[in-house]
């Protein structure tokens, strides 16, 4: 097999003692970059950038791989041990990842976490590998109208998230699209929503900025209120035998992993997709297919398991369309091609042809970052939750610092800064009012994408809603988006059909 | 006395630090340098023809070490540039922020009520031209534009063509196609150039006007044919396609590729980044990427960069003009 033998000229590039350093020091740094609040795998790729100038392009495109990776295992951190989402790819991590350290399971979910991001890299550099060319052609077939029924899909997975009180849930997922439009239209470019003229919403409210709010500050606020007297943030410790304690509970995960490796490679590879929705959505189907939904956002492992394995799979598929299309499927990947073409390489369908020295380093190097993200994230796991043992008082107030900063950081303004003030408080209301969370930040990061989608499939369609469901591919998407939509509703049917049939005999 | 020596080590130090700039930079303008990382505004989504351009520039100068500080591009591609405009006026005064531009510079500004007039700008330097050709898919079976005409005739408005949002310089060779050739077509808009390229290949839309660097991946893979060209000359890069004027219709568009500053910049900070941009524009790396993607280098900065930009302003206000009399 010929692209074997290319794999492994490959690994003979990414093997070599340069490149292996290379890839250590890359995931490292990506780890950290990756756990501090609002700085993610772009701040990390575009602050390295003009470094891999002394390098050859092979070595430089391995260093930025590995930081993009080691970034997507970091984000899942500070999630997991302050509630604070450390970039936008693991919101997701948080609903889960947080309920299980305040449990006192911060080390179990960090493993998880790891785990996870291992196993989603892993099978989906394999997909990778395999199907490259046979999955370009699959990214092509995506057009607008392609993309709108994928969104609905997501959507409709999330309808049974946040509890029982179905109401509750759609009054947020309603506000989260309200929130969404938020901005210049992106269709004609008229401003919307914007309070009068106040410059700082033009540009929308920012995902990130609502994560940090109502997770960050919010949940702060929430504790400080529940635990006057005792603090409940357990002072975790860990020793070598939970740890492998923990990595045997994660046979039991490999459902939801599943879910999030071919979900999230999937969702990746769509340009104008990428691992947050990925994540977001692993999630939300990881708990429709669960037999005990209710334990999500609680504290169940699957749920800090699926969107890191699918954040991780996504960051691999978003490597597709810009290798192969010349098409970044993420921020970050936008980034990578730039060094791309400043290396004199032209990302494209020949690319594969052209370069294959750059193209199978750069495959094989994934695997070996993979491996070298999964083992220095474990070795560092008993440090961060070493963190856990602060006091509360002094752990509340770095959270604060940290929201702030993390709002702050990805555009400098201090209007981003007063909404995560007031998202904090929002969220803190909304918590004790009991209304889901999730739901709201999955329409915020969902909403535009869904409103482009759909209305450039109405202009080139000349209005012809039945578009949607004429094309094989959009039309199967809704299928399964409606029986996602109707399963609740089947399944309380047959309850209450039952019930009422029983009285009557 | 400590405190004595220590400035003097202090200024040595800067002294030392300077030199070692001054030898990196070749000869940078003594005197301002930016005290932070440059924000890289740039008015369109990923991978469009100005994202990709603007990356390529951004890393240039960071290889070449033209600046002190590293260039932060970032995307503001929401309302056909608008998002990026209103940002620019917003940072009033502001000698870190920068913004890679394209027609709907002018175009944005005219059609939406943003409150931005770019005679406020502070113009940087005019880099290249970047041109234009008509695109279909090697699917289409399509191979000159007779071919496209008719096929186009015989469609009316189920025909799809692809581009960046109305009022993009795209959208304006639309029309003036349409109004040329007598057609109607379905304008449909994407987010960047580079996912127009992909809808055109995936068979979502049935021609488009892209940039070559924007189609070159697909063309070079023989999935995408270019028709003909919008340029006053056949291009180096497309020797067999034929200009519009060739054929006999006077068709010639171009986009300026060039950099703006906020309005009130400080004189020192404008008079670094034109120098910056001036001494890019000499590179030979930059002068091999002009051939190899059909850019036409074309730099000017100062007044003439401003004159120029508001004479291209009334140009568009009259192709606008005539967009709104065709289609009411």
């Amino acid at each position: 097999m010929e692209m074997f033998s290319l794999l492994a000229d490959g690994f003979a590039t990414s093997l070599s003692p340069l490149n292996i350093m290379i890839v250590l020091i890359g995931v490292t740094v990506g780890l950290f970059i990756g756990a501090m609040p609002g700085l993610g795998s772009v701040n990390g790729v575009a602050i390295v950038l003009p470094l891999t100038f002394i390098v050859p392009p092979s070595s430089a495109i391995i260093l930025l791989a590995a930081i993009y990776y080691g970034a997507m295992y970091g984000g899942a951190i500070s999630s997991i041990l302050l509630g604070i989402p450390g970039a936008s790819t693991a919101v997701a991590t948080t609903f889960d990842g947080r309920p299980m350290a305040q449990q006192g399971k911060a080390g179990l979910a960090l493993i998880a976490a790891a785990v996870a991001s291992f196993v989603g890299g892993t099978i989906s550099v394999v997909l990778f590998t395999l199907f490259a060319a046979p999955l370009a052609d699959l990214a092509l077939a995506f057009g607008p109208a392609e993309e709108f029924a994928l969104v609905l899909m997501a959507f409709t997975t999330f309808v049974g998230l946040g509890g029982d009180d179905k109401l509750k849930t759609v009054i947020m997922i309603c506000l989260g699209l309200v929130l969404s439009t938020v901005g210049l239209d992106l269709i004609s470019g008229q401003p919307r929503l914007i309070f009068g003229d106040m410059p700082g919403f033009y540009s929308g409210v920012s995902f990130l900025v609502l994560a940090i709010g109502v997770y960050g500050i919010g949940e702060v606020l929430y504790t400080i209120e529940t635990s006057k007297t005792a603090p409940t943030v357990t002072a975790a410790k860990i020793t070598w035998k939970e740890l492998g304690y923990g990595i045997r509970e994660m046979n039991k995960l490999w459902r939801s992993m599943s879910i999030g490796s071919f979900l999230g490679f999937f969702v990746g590879m769509l340009p104008a997709a990428g691992a947050t929705p990925a994540s977001l959505m692993a999630y939300g189907i990881a708990r429709q297919t669960s037999k005990r939904p209710d334990s999500f956002g609680k504290g169940n492992i699957e749920g800090v398991a699926a969107p890191e394995t699918a954040n991780n799979a996504a960051s691999t598929g978003s490597l597709l369309p810009m290798l192969t299309l010349g098409i970044p499927g993420s921020p970050t990947t936008a980034l990578l091609l730039g060094g791309m073409v400043m290396w004199g390489l032209v990302p494209g369908p020949m690319l594969f042809i052209e370069q294959p020295d750059f193209v199978w380093g750069l495959i094989s190097s994934l695997y070996t970052a993979n491996f070298a993200a999964v083992l220095i994230n474990i070795a560092l796991i008993p440090l961060f939750v070493w963190a856990l043992r602060m006091p509360f008082t002094v752990l509340c107030s770095i959270v604060i610092v940290l929201c702030i900063v993390g709002g702050f950081a990805p555009s400098q303004k201090m209007h981003d800064v007063w909404m995560i003030a007031g998202f904090g408080v929002a969220g803190y209301l909304l918590r004790k009012a009991d209304y889901p969370l999730a739901p709201l930040v999955l329409a915020l990061v969902l909403g535009p994408l869904m409103e482009k989608s759909f209305r450039q499939t109405l202009i080139a369609e000349q209005g012809n809603v039945l578009a949607f469901i004429e094309r094989p591919l959009s039309g199967t998407f809704i299928a399964i988006a409606l029986l996602f939509f109707a399963l609740p509703l089947i399944k309380m049917l047959r309850k209450n059909g039952r019930r009422a049939v029983a009285p009557a005999e | 006395m400590q405190n004595n020596i220590t400035r003097r080590f202090m200024m040595a130090a800067t002294a030392s630090v300077a030199l070692f700039a001054t030898t990196a930079t070749s000869a940078l303008a003594e005197g301002w340098a930016p005290q932070k990382p440059v924000e890289m505004v740039i008015m369109a989504g990923q991978g469009g023809g100005a994202d990709r351009l603007a990356r390529m520039f951004q890393a240039i100068i960071q290889k070449e070490g033209l600046s002190r500080m590293p260039m932060l591009p970032v995307n503001m591609g929401g309302g056909s540039g608008a998002e990026a405009l209103r940002y620019l006026k917003d940072k009033e005064g502001d000698a870190h922020t920068i913004m890679a531009t394209l027609n709907s510079y002018y175009t944005t500004p005219l059609r939406t009520d943003i409150g931005v007039n770019i005679e406020e700008f502070t113009p940087i330097a005019r880099m290249a031209e970047d041109t234009f050709l008509l695109w279909v898919s090697a699917d289409s079976g399509i191979t000159s534009l007779d071919d496209y005409v008719a096929k186009v005739k015989t469609s009316g408005k189920d025909w799809k063509m692809g581009g960046t949002g109305t009022g993009q310089e795209d959208s304006l060779l639309t029309a003036m196609i349409e109004k040329t050739f007598g057609l109607e077509m379905t304008y449909v808009p994407f987010q960047g150039g580079g996912d127009v390229a992909k809808n055109l290949v995936g068979n979502h839309i049935d021609s488009t006007v892209n940039n070559p660097s924007e189609q070159m991946g697909f063309f070079r893979a023989g999935k995408s044919i270019p028709l003909v060209a919008f340029t006053p000359e056949r291009l180096v890069q497309f020797p067999d396609v034929p200009t519009a004027r060739e054929l006999g219709h006077d068709l010639v568009y171009v986009m300026q590729r060039s950099f703006v500053a906020p309005p009130g910049m400080p004189a020192e900070a404008v008079a670094y980044y034109t120098e910056m941009f001036r001494q890019l524009s000499e590179l030979p790396e930059w002068q091999k990427y002009t051939q190899d993607e059909s850019l036409e280098p074309a730099f000017l900065t100062g007044n003439e960069l401003q004159a120029y930009f508001l004479e291209e302003r009334e140009k568009h206000r009259a192709i606008l003009a005539g967009m709104e009399d065709g289609s009411s």
